[in-house]
């Protein structure tokens, strides 16, 4: 059921979400979490649809804020769309034209749920400082996206300038992955790691993150390397003779081999949106992690600090 | 449906009455709730025939009746329907009113039994109901009632609601006076008590073993509009926490009636307010403000001192938070956090119940790091329901509890002064039904509460200016966070 509300108020998007739950005779919901996606009208499609699959995960309420800012009155026009068409959760698009594109949290604030946890979700551009945004300022979770940047090593150095706890880019949930298979890679005794090698295509800031975890976990020098792609494509631990080799040239399997060992090949897939942000709803507390390793520096920049503590990367 | 009777509506050329209660009178018949017979009669100055009034009637019913308009039914209303014009100080129109009844009695049967409804500012109160008394109105024949409805603001503290209520009082003895608060519909009082004393799953926990603080909200989204005169020196805490908020504390306290007999309720209702406390550091325990100009809810919005005519110098607060604490063995060492204003983040009233953590967590301490208090909360309004917090497992391979929300709503949309609201009250003081209605017993101990808060502030400077859309003044978040607590975001 897919509700229009041209030229409407919060209070009256409001009214239709709770009369769309009694039309449809659905008393009882439960919701964890309000997901606020603000975005424009090129990326909110894709957006949306990874929200909404997530919510089969995670119920949420999940408000699409699109700005369309110009020289227009200011005029909020929404799209009330509940259950089947949407998942399991209630989603409302909103579209702030003229200046209420600036006030988009006067539209926001009044539809989030009582007390849930708020996340907000910056698909494409996201404002300098995402925790002194207005919209930011309204979540405990802000989610940005540093691979949808124009410059995203730029956008990083933004990011480690800006952080405050809470605050977590895609770029660093897209390695979990890779990161949860190289530290199963040196579960077993191995060598002294000496040095660290990712090969990724150009421009991946998550090839970036994950050098500089490296880095600041095994405390050895990193070098990138440019590949085809897609995305990073493999990590090398090398411990002078011994190397220790994930690789994976296709983006879907990955091939580990380690000096005595049989090659094993193990699923790596490149994961799309809605895993991504699936799991970053499921831990809504500051990522530590992920802020010690973006404020690190850049390896280009020699911000690192290397010497070598053998902590390895538990 | 009510036996035979009539309805006397004073000042029928207001808002209220053309917008709520002569709607709701239509939508009353419409449903057949109103007895053969039924006449309405309107007193005011304006020098209308009846039927000219008839049409005022059938305007607003036209255009605010929540039900649809039928003519048959419109028809046998409009037979009954009679206007009297003049002033609160005019004798000859009294006699003319009286005189009106007398036919209505012999011509539509209405037998003697009339409602009085004072849809006026409360200073002429005295006057209506004095008249009402010299010209033999205020007593019907053997065998029938006559009543009167005042609506609240019941008095500005507790002196001037004990002159009222002695006025009143003199008139008309206490079972005939109806104090309607239109923000407390009846489903409300009736939903809260099934909920409290029909179950068994909440009443063992009802109590400071297990209870933390109770955060009792309304909050409206509109600002103070065309109501600033009237509005200004009365403020949001004489507005609705004398009231409404306080009755809310009190069905939400208050212990098991023996019965939902009128009296019953009311001696329970009396006992826990009578055991409410002020704090002593009034300074750290309230919070005031004034809406300033902003967005909300995707409007620009005006602030509170550039309303038309209001003083720019006003002190009247748009926005009130006080903490009480009942001295009772339930309630011992409960906050109860009662907070009201204009122009915050939306429209909702609700109750919210927080319990105490769980003593001990048998979890690594990143397990619950998300992990709030419970809470159960009773949503008044807009859509009457319930909703219980609590601590869940995330799905995944990690050991992760958070909070989740499990939300009711099943009563009907029941909006707040809303021609059903006024359809269930009209209904109710024709029926005669009065246990819901406070007494100016529990309005007294309300005004006993609240007065020495007006005091302080009288001596405060302006209150702080909140933005409009926002959730209040920065120092009704320092309130709680004195007492190491926070307000929910309803």
């Amino acid at each position: 059921m897919i509700q229009d509300l041209p030229d409407t108020t919060a209070a009256r998007v409001a009214a239709a979400i709770v009369q769309a739950r009694h039309l449809a005779g659905v008393p009882a919901v439960g919701m964890v979490a309000t997901l606020v996606i603000v975005t424009d009208e090129r990326d909110h499609y894709d957006a949306l649809r990874a929200a909404q699959e997530m919510s089969r995960e995670h119920p949420a309420r999940i408000l699409v804020s699109i700005q369309r800012p110009g020289r227009v009155a200011a005029r909020l026009d929404a799209e009330v769309r509940f259950l089947g068409d949407s998942g399991p959760g209630e989603t409302v698009v909103l579209r702030l034209h003229g200046e209420l594109a600036d006030h988009a949290e006067s539209v926001l604030l009044p539809l989030l749920l009582p007390d849930a946890p708020v996340v907000v979700w910056w698909p494409g551009t996201c404002p300098p400082v995402p925790a002194e945004d207005p919209v930011g300022r309204l979540a405990q979770r802000r989610v940005t996206d540093a691979a949808a940047a124009k410059d995203p090593m730029d956008a990083l150095m933004m990011r480690a300038e800006a952080y405050q706890p809470g605050d977590t880019d895609l770029a660093w949930t897209r390695i979990t992955s890779w990161r949860t298979l190289l530290a199963a890679a040196l579960d077993q005794p191995y060598e002294p790691i000496l040095a660290a090698e990712v090969s990724c295509e150009s421009g991946s800031p998550s090839s970036e993150l994950l050098a500089r975890w490296l880095a600041l976990k095994l405390s050895v020098p990193v070098t990138r390397t440019l590949s085809e792609g897609p995305g990073i494509t493999s990590v090398m631990l090398s411990s002078g003779e011994q190397v220790i080799t994930i690789s994976r040239p296709d983006g879907r399997v990955a091939e580990l081999t380690r000096p005595g060992q049989p090659m094993r090949e193990v699923s790596l897939m490149a994961r799309d949106t809605v895993e991504i942000i699936a799991e970053e709803m499921r831990r809504l507390d500051p990522d530590e992690v992920y802020a010690e390793v973006l404020m690190s520096g850049s390896l280009d920049s020699g911000g690192l600090d290397n010497s070598p503590d053998g902590s390895g990367l538990q | 449906m009510a036996g035979p009777c009539g309805l006397v509506i004073f000042g029928v050329t207001g808002d209220l009455a053309r917008k709520k209660l002569m709607p709701a009178v239509y939508d009353l018949a419409n449903r057949g709730l109103l007895p053969p017979g039924f006449s309405l009669v309107g007193y005011a100055r304006r020098d209308w025939a009846d039927q000219d009034f008839a049409q005022i009637v059938h305007d607003s019913v036209k255009e605010h009746a929540r039900t649809p308009y039928r003519e048959e039914v419109w028809n046998q209303l409009s037979e009954g329907i009679r206007f009297v014009a003049g002033d609160f100080a005019d004798d000859l129109a009294f006699a003319r009113l009286h005189e009106t009844i007398l036919e209505l009695d012999s011509a539509r049967g209405t037998g003697g039994n009339h409602a009085f409804y004072l849809s006026v500012p409360p200073k002429f109160f005295p006057d209506v109901v004095r008249q009402l008394k010299e010209h033999g109105l205020a007593d019907g024949p053997e065998g029938a009632w006559r009543r009167v409805v005042i609506e609240k603001p019941f008095g500005h503290n507790l002196e001037s609601a004990r002159e009222l209520n002695d006025v009143v009082g003199e008139v008309f003895d206490s079972g005939s006076v109806f104090r309607i608060d239109h923000y407390l519909g009846k489903e409300t009082v009736q939903n809260i008590l099934a909920l409290r004393f029909a179950n068994s799953l909440f009443e063992p926990i009802w109590n400071a073993n297990y209870v933390d603080h109770v955060q009792i909200t309304m909050a409206e989204d509109v600002g103070v509009g065309g109501r600033a005169g009237y509005y200004d020196g009365i403020g949001a805490a004489r507005d609705v926490i004398q009231n409404h908020l306080l009755q809310l504390l009190a069905l939400t306290a208050m212990e098991e009636p023996v019965s939902f007999e009128a009296a019953n309720l009311r001696h329970e209702k009396e006992k826990v307010l009578s055991a409410v406390r002020l704090p002593h550091d009034l300074a750290a325990h309230t919070a005031r403000g004034q809406y300033a100009a902003g967005w909300q809810g995707g409007e620009q919005v005006g602030g509170f001192l550039e309303e038309d005519g209001m003083s720019p110098t006003s002190t009247t607060e748009t926005y009130a938070a006080i903490r009480l604490d009942i001295d009772t063995r339930r309630w011992a060492g409960v906050p109860f956090y009662l907070r009201t204003g204009k122009r915050l983040g939306r429209r909702v009233t609700e109750i919210a119940v927080v319990f105490k953590r769980a003593p001990h967590l048998p979890f690594e301490a990143t397990a619950t790091e998300e992990l709030g208090q419970n809470a159960l909360v009773i949503r008044v309004q807009p859509d009457e329901g319930i909703s219980v917090r609590f601590g869940s497992k995330v799905p995944g391979t990690a050991m992760e509890v958070r909070d989740v929300t499990m939300d009711f709503s099943y009563g009907e949309s029941f909006l707040e002064s809303s021609p059903e609201a006024y359809e269930r009250l009209i209904l109710d003081v024709l029926i005669g039904e009065a246990p819901l209605f406070p007494r100016h017993e529990e309005v007294e101990l309300s005004w006993m509460i609240l007065d020495p808060v007006e005091e302080f502030w009288a001596n405060q400077p302006q209150p702080e200016q909140y933005p409009a859309g926002t959730w209040g003044p920065a120092s009704a978040d320092a309130m709680l966070a004195t007492d190491g607590r926070v307000w929910r975001r309803p």
